[in-house]
């Protein structure tokens, strides 16, 4: 052994005797068996975990140089783009990246409706993935705010005044929030406080809980099994390998891929084709000129479309405060998905024909959705987003009927030679 | 399964096809952001024509000449104006806000993120867009804004060139303006490219370890009971 194998060694466990970092390494990367079994719907939970990384790092680049004023918060995005060393690619990072997030977020959440990551005993790590889901639109929102250009005012004018119609407290939690009577200085100076400080410190607490509560009861697979129910005589389950140095090899390659299209976006399309950065953000904020529609970011849209879906006025309410019932639903229901699915199986491999047609049907739903929310209003018949949205509560609400009558598929007992569905 | 990922794509494809609209029918701008001399061409009309009235506040005359490539003494000597002294200033304009509102009833608009907040198609066919229209005020309007504020002050040099040597101009003064809107642009479109090979060849090796690490894992034999 040379010396300086020897004398590494050696701090490597002055360090372990002080602080478990052999122990940390094998539980969660050398000796976390994962399913052999895991396909590309795998990959989003890294590339997410990565996606976030590169917001937290070029986000404390960005705040080296922009002024959360509403005087010169535009002026420092230019500067940024135009004065700052580098400062044009740091800030595409930044704006590509939350969306290449929200991409990655979505897929990540899709995986786990294929094939039912959120049953017992998942039901935690799926709550938490929900908690940090809808920080994530509170981070997206503030962050959105910040550049203060016209939809960036234009929105959050919106959305604030959605928190207005909450009867009795809302005009008073409206102006708490803003912490003026409308959006000003104020608003814009706590949102980047927000933005920055709070919503990023509870968003590294809840990741860094989802993987630890994921790797407490091992990853599911898309065939549903659990690997756990066979295990060798030194406690191994069969069907696991080593995440590490499995999965951490087989990881870079979506890694690559992923960092590919990134930067693809970011040299030729940072503005996502007026989906990452709307055509309106690119003058000023002016509560004089009010865009032609406004619409959120892409990733916010099938809600929105949700909220412009109530337009009746019921119980003296106004048809604003149903919207806001009906979105609140809308991310709430998901919670509660662990406990709504009665299904014998948890992948949709062995789920009957009404989960698969359900679920195909909610898909078209929530991505149509999507579409008529950045379109204007009267872009599609009337009946179109109501129906949408009664069809994406009925998925979740019919659920507990429809997984518990119809018939499933026998799951097998063990995944099957080289990982591949068994027929 | 395949069914489910069969709608999605559909899905995602009808959207794509539903997004190609506009209200107005744009020309085509056509223009080449790599082209230096077109830019420089686009930034002397800019420069001459446009900051009369409208200012470009974000970006700098050194910028400018650097990435142009026209020397400094040219641009201190020929192109700074209206209250720029330093080739470190920005483009202002002859006229403050206050006074083209009096003028226009309307403030003439910053111009630097304008080809990115109206298109690049957008801007071409506005400045080719104005006509001679008895039934206005003035005479004249455009084909992409109607009853159009600003003045048509190109008319004369529209009636002394012909169709050709105009449509090239704006197709210059619309390129220049899309570089001004990002002066960086040019320069990622080139580099991206650099970015994009290395990636790609990273793939491979990448692929191969994956390949290597996981010969053992195709090798072992799954229980033969299943």
């Amino acid at each position: 052994m040379s010396l300086l194998t020897r004398k590494s060694t050696d701090l490597l466990h002055w360090i372990d005797y002080r602080l478990p970092i052999i122990q940390a390494f094998k539980t969660h990367m050398s000796e976390y068996y994962a399913p052999k079994n895991l396909n590309f719907w795998y990959f989003f939970g890294v590339l997410a975990m990565l996606a976030f990384a590169n917001q937290l790092l070029s986000g404390i680049w960005l705040t080296m140089f922009y002024t959360p004023t509403i005087e010169s918060a535009f002026a420092s995005i230019e500067y940024i783009m135009r004065d700052v060393e580098s400062g044009w690619i740091i800030r595409y990072m930044h704006e590509v990246g939350a969306s290449f997030f929200f991409i990655a977020v979505y897929l990540h959440i899709y995986r786990g409706f294929l094939y039912g990551s959120y049953k017992k005993p998942r039901e935690l790590v799926w709550l938490i993935g929900m908690f940090i889901y809808l920080l994530m639109m509170a981070e997206g929102f503030f962050g959105y705010v910040l550049p203060f250009g016209n939809m960036s005012f234009w929105g959050a004018k919106v959305i604030m005044n959605i928190i207005g119609v909450i009867p009795v407290i809302g005009e008073d939690l409206q102006i708490w929030v803003q912490g003026d009577f409308f959006i000003s200085g104020a608003t814009l100076s706590r949102f980047f406080a927000f933005h920055v400080a709070l919503v990023p410190i509870i968003l590294i607490a809840g990741i860094y809980l989802h993987v630890i509560a994921l790797h407490q009861v091992g990853s599911n697979n898309p065939e549903g099994i659990d690997i756990k129910a066979h295990k060798d005589e030194n406690g191994i389950p069969l069907d696991g390998i080593p995440f590490h140095p499995y999965y951490t090899v087989h990881d870079l390659i979506p890694v690559v891929l992923f960092i590919l299209a990134f930067f693809v976006t970011i040299f030729y399309f940072p503005d996502g084709g007026g989906f990452f950065i709307e055509p309106p953000n690119y003058i000023p904020a002016n509560n004089l000129s009010t865009p032609d529609h406004i619409t959120p970011v892409w990733y916010f849209t099938p809600f929105y479309a949700m909220l412009r879906a109530v337009t009746i006025t019921f119980l003296g309410m106004d048809a604003k405060f149903w919207g806001l019932i009906v979105i609140t639903g809308a991310i709430l229901v998901l919670f509660f998905l662990p406990w709504l699915d009665r299904s014998p199986v948890k992948s949709l491999r062995y789920k009957g024909r009404v989960s698969k047609a359900f679920l195909m049907i909610w898909t078209f739903c929530f991505i149509g959705l999507g579409v008529l929310g950045i379109k204007p209003a009267d872009w599609a018949p009337e009946w179109v987003s109501p129906t949408f949205t009664i069809i994406y509560f009925a998925y979740f609400l019919l659920m507990p009927f429809y997984t518990r009558w119809e018939t499933c598929k026998t799951v097998p007992e063990r995944i099957t030679a080289n990982g591949q569905r068994s027929r | 399964m395949k069914l489910l990922y069969l709608t999605i794509t559909l899905t995602l494809l009808s959207t794509a096809l539903l997004a190609a609209e506009s209200p107005v029918e744009l020309l085509s701008a056509n223009t080449d952001i790599q082209d230096k001399a077109s830019l420089r061409r686009g930034a002397y009309l800019f420069i001459n024509q446009c900051t009369s009235c409208h200012s470009a506040k974000y970006m700098r005359y050194a910028r400018l000449a650097r990435d142009l490539e026209i020397s400094e003494e040219e641009v201190v000597d020929n192109m700074l104006r209206f209250g720029a002294t330093k080739i470190s200033d920005t483009i202002s304009s002859a006229m403050t806000p206050d006074a083209g509102e009096k003028a226009y009833g309307i403030a003439p608009p910053d111009l630097t993120l304008e080809a990115k907040y109206r298109g690049v198609d957008w801007v071409y066919s506005y400045l080719m867009g104005f006509y001679k229209d008895e039934k206005t005020t003035f005479g004249y309007n455009n084909r992409v804004m109607n009853n159009v504020a600003m003045p048509w002050i190109l008319a004369s040099s529209q009636e002394s060139m012909s169709e050709e040597e105009f449509s090239r101009d704006m197709r210059d003064l619309t390129n220049f303006m899309d570089y001004m809107a990002e002066p960086i642009k040019p320069w990622r479109q080139n580099f991206g490219k650099y970015v994009i090979i290395f990636l790609l060849v990273l793939l491979i090796p990448v692929w191969l370890l994956k390949r290597e690490y996981w010969r053992d894992i195709h090798g072992l034999r799954s229980p033969t009971s299943v």
